[in-house]
């Protein structure tokens, strides 16, 4: 409990919050299947202002999940899938805690009058 | 009688499942899932009511970096079947919010419960249906990114 709920909780942190919200999970999401886009194209793909998608842009790049370079006017994004790891890490631990759980509501069931 | 638990966290990770099959019927996993005394002795001490809106804490010890507090609100209670608090780690404004759903199903000679926790980031609560159908979601598409990522 305290490894999921304290330590491990504070590396996926900023993964969790910038996905947290569906339009940003959705640009990440065509990041990764489309591959590179620049700024115009997820804006077409978004449905929202370019404004908007900048924003959502940097608080992805700030949870390291994609990444720009800028050729001429445009700027490029890229998905870096491997930033997802720490997010994996803490459903594995969180998947410890409930079976650790699950045997003790068992022990508690067999206590229990019927 | 299946006594295993199974997880789909790594390979599978659409929302975390625990499930088992406990050799007893629904009214006593209810009981031991909705009354606080019960509750505390295999999650950890709480408020709990079983009332939808109801808001409560789990308490743990505190350790570093956590208080050791899980600040949650009942959001469906359907007695012997279905039971849902979203889950809050962190103070409210930057923690990290979720949804565990309990369900319940008998089967011969018991009852088969199972655990799902989603999540879907901060302040976010009033969109349950919705928002966990688009988490779950990613999490499909976030399986096949990884399998992409290993390449």
């Amino acid at each position: 409990m305290v490894m999921v709920c304290g330590v491990k909780t504070a590396n996926a942190n900023p993964v969790f919050r910038a996905l947290a919200d569906p339009t940003r999970r959705a640009i990440f999401e065509e990041l990764t299947r489309q591959g590179e886009q620049t700024v115009h194209a997820l804006t077409r793909y978004a449905r929202v202002s370019q404004p908007a998608v900048s924003k959502h842009l940097t608080v992805l790049k700030r949870a390291r999940l994609v990444r720009h370079r800028r050729e001429g006017r445009e700027t490029h994004y890229r998905a870096r899938p491997e930033a997802l790891a720490p997010m994996v890490d803490w459903l594995n631990l969180y998947g410890a805690f409930w079976r650790d759980r699950f045997d003790q509501l068992e022990n508690l069931l067999n206590r229990m009058d019927p | 009688m299946s006594q295993q638990s199974r997880t789909n966290p790594a390979e599978c990770p659409r929302s975390l499942v625990v499930e088992r099959v406990f050799p007893h019927p629904p009214e006593k996993l209810w009981r031991a899932l909705t009354e606080g005394p019960l509750l505390a002795q295999w999650m950890m001490k709480n408020d709990f009511e079983p009332v939808v809106g109801r808001r409560f804490q789990f308490r743990a010890d505190p350790a570093p970096n956590w208080s050791g507090i899980v600040d949650c609100e009942v959001l469906v209670v359907d007695p012997l079947q279905r039971l849902s608090y979203n889950w809050g780690v962190g103070d409210p404004a930057g923690g990290l919010q979720w949804v565990v759903l309990w369900t319940l199903t008998p089967v011969e000679g018991g009852t088969h419960l199972r655990m799902e926790q989603s999540g879907f980031g901060p302040n976010q609560q009033a969109a349950y249906q919705g928002a966990n159908y688009g988490w779950q979601k990613f999490f499909g598409g976030l399986e096949r990114v990884l399998a992409g990522s290993a390449s």
